[in-house]
């Protein structure tokens, strides 16, 4: 029952009281910028940790060398784990929920690279071909690591597009001999992988030509597992598992904590995603409890405005005001207030995140911090809901005014 | 028209019961011009508000239009007081923020009459009480007397069976006064039945009959002669 002369009443009502319903409006335009900021920043720290786990890791389980920190079977702790290419095999064929495996070797000496009369110091990666789809590796030109380079030894390299950019600003990269430390490789692609500040500043090689070349036999450094459709409990199961055969092909202790570090991104990730769903709870918290302080505020104006307006409420009722309409009057007073105020504070919530958003840096904490659609209809549906609650008790207590009221002079 | 058979009313204030009405018994038939006397605490405000049905009666029969008038539901009692009865009070209360061609036109608002149809109607009523170049203007921008013949406008536009007047001419010079009674006889002569209530005699004595009343009971009803009338 919303009509034009409610609208004016309304109007005319907040014009005599500017003062009392600016402050009003100001605290629930405040609540819901709040919560909008609140949210905002609260996805934004979701983007952030979800694009940590997008390109690569979220499904993946790895393993690397370490120390043992138990005696064994009469070895004594201590002693340094080496874990082998025939791991890989064994553990591949351990469960069929295991999609992928690869093995990397971290070469032991410092590496320096060089392309003419450039010199400069790059991490050299040693993998399989495999590898590329286990860490979503993005290529730009020329191909990845194959199977022939690894069987055959080859000293091919595949590098990232920042380090194409500093050894060959002005060249086509491809098949041309870079020296790893004074060895020639040959460049057979470029990658990018800008999913941290590491990824897209080295060099892929093949694992079994720098196995050869630094005289490591069959021994790994990393052992890079990932599965499909699993849960975090399945995969926490074949994590432990994978621990244990593992244990038994190089004698130690399974309950070794260290031995063989054992990294489970499906549990890293289920961490982080409980991380966030507690911070949504938090800010959602937060957010109410400010509009809820709003909605006092309007309540509180609406009662007094019922209270000045009581006689005026009578003679409505006199001359045959049905109490519902005043309940409605009093009502859409309440609803208007509370959702112009609310859309007043959403508008500068979402206008400050998109400032925001506009002009951080490139931070990977921190992404596009937006409050999405469905974010704007859940704070109309409050805001609503809010004005209605607001405007209960003032609706209520007018409704309650006897007509009788206004023939009382005072 | 109005048909009240021993009407009683006790207020109850902590350990006392006050009686301000004992038995009211009293006809008015359509047409009539019926002012209401009496001293403070005699009870005229009571009986008012029971026949503008505002307030409940404990006993007796109050017959309006031929409808009981008893135990009514706020909405029940809403649609007849809008139908049925016209209001006037002492201190006019018109709406402050709307003009006073919106203030006549409130009681079809309610009744849910459109706008433009309601403003048409409006400005007949506001030129019958002669405030017709007035319709734009706020409450406040008028005199005493404009004010109340804006309420008598508004009161009549429902076109109700009876006008109730509370003390009309209460906060009114006796040369306001005298015009607003004039507006009342003219609305009489149009058939309408009007109850005044005032503690004013000449204002009484301008009516048809005048109903007096002493410490809850009508104490006398006096026929007023149609001389005084004749202005």
């Amino acid at each position: 029952m919303f009509s034009f002369e409610i609208f004016q009443e309304i109007l005319i009502s907040i014009r005599q009281n500017k003062l009392r319903s600016f402050l009003t409006c100001f605290s629930v335009a405040w609540g819901i910028f709040m919560l909008i900021v609140l949210l905002g920043s609260g996805n934004g720290l979701q983007n952030g940790m979800s694009s940590s786990f997008k390109d690569a890791l979220t499904n993946s389980i790895w393993m690397s060398s370490e120390i043992t920190s138990l005696d064994y079977n009469g070895i004594k702790k201590g002693r340094k784990i080496d874990l082998k290419n025939e791991d890989q095999a064994a553990i591949k064929q351990m469960s069929n929920q295991i999609e992928l495996s690869s093995t990397r070797y971290t070469i032991p000496v410092s590496t320096t690279i060089s392309y003419k009369e450039k010199y400069g110091s790059y991490e050299v990666r040693t993998v399989m071909p495999v590898y590329r789809e286990i860490e979503l590796i993005k290529m730009m030109e020329g191909r990845f690591l194959n199977d022939r380079d690894q069987a055959e030894f080859r000293k091919s390299g595949v590098i990232s597009t920042e380090i194409r950019d500093y050894y060959f600003p002005k060249e086509n990269p491809i098949g041309k001999y870079i020296k790893i430390n004074n060895i020639a490789f040959q460049v057979v692609g470029v990658f990018e992988d800008k999913d941290n500040w590491d990824n897209n500043r080295c060099i892929y090689i093949p694992i079994s030509t720098a196995q050869q070349i630094f005289s490591a036999g069959h021994n790994v450094s990393l052992l890079a597992v990932t599965l499909k459709d699993v849960t975090v409990d399945q995969s926490k199961d074949i994590a432990i598992k994978a621990k244990e055969l593992l244990a038994k092909r190089h004698s130690f202790d399974p309950k070794d904590p260290r031995a063989v570090n054992v990294n489970n991104n499906f549990e890293n990730m289920d961490r982080s995603l409980s991380i966030i769903r507690a911070i949504n709870i938090f800010v959602w918290f937060i957010g109410i409890g400010t509009i809820i302080a709003g909605i006092v505020g309007i309540s509180n104006i609406m009662l007094i405005s019922v209270k000045e307006r009581t006689q005026e409420i009578g003679v409505r009722k006199a001359l045959g005001a049905k109490p519902w309409s005043i309940i409605s009057m009093v009502l859409q007073e309440s609803i208007f207030l509370t959702t112009m105020a609310g859309y007043i504070g959403l508008v500068f919530g979402v206008g400050l995140l998109e400032i925001v958003s506009k002009n951080i840096p490139v931070n990977k904490a921190f992404i596009n911090p937006s409050a999405d659609i469905g974010v704007a209809i859940w704070a109309t549906i409050v805001l609503i809901v809010a004005g209605a609650i607001a405007g209960f008790f003032p609706a209520r207590q007018a409704a309650m005014i006897k007509p009788i009221e206004a023939l009382r002079y005072e | 028209m109005i048909h009240l058979k021993n009407i009683l009313k006790t207020y109850t204030t902590g350990q006392n019961k006050l009686h301000v009405l004992k038995g009211i018994n009293l006809d008015i038939d359509k047409g009539e011009f019926v002012s209401i006397m009496g001293s403070s605490g005699s009870g005229k405000s009571t009986l008012l508000n029971i026949l503008g049905i505002l307030d409940n009666y404990d006993e007796g029969e109050y017959l309006l239009n031929n409808i009981l008038v008893k135990g009514l539901s706020e909405r029940k009692a809403t649609q007849y007081r809008n139908e049925l009865i016209g209001f006037v009070f002492q201190q006019f209360n018109l709406i402050s923020y709307k003009n006073a061609l919106e203030n006549v036109a409130l009681p079809l608002f309610y009744q849910g009459v459109s706008r433009k149809k309601r403003n048409i109607k409006a400005m007949e009523y506001l030129d019958m009480v002669g405030l017709k170049p007035w319709a734009e203007h706020m409450p406040n921008e008028m005199s005493g007397g404009q004010k109340q013949r804006v309420a008598i406008a508004r009161s009549l536009i429902a076109q109700p069976k009876i006008i109730l007047a509370d003390e009309p001419t209460g906060a009114l010079d006796s040369t306001t006064s005298l015009e607003i009674m004039d507006i009342f006889k003219r609305v009489n002569d149009e058939g309408i039945t009007l109850l005044i209530v005032t503690h004013e005699h000449d204002i009484a004595d301008l009516t048809k009959k005048k109903i007096v009343l002493k410490d809850g009971l009508i104490d006398e009803i006096v026929v007023n002669s149609p001389k005084i009338l004749i202005d």
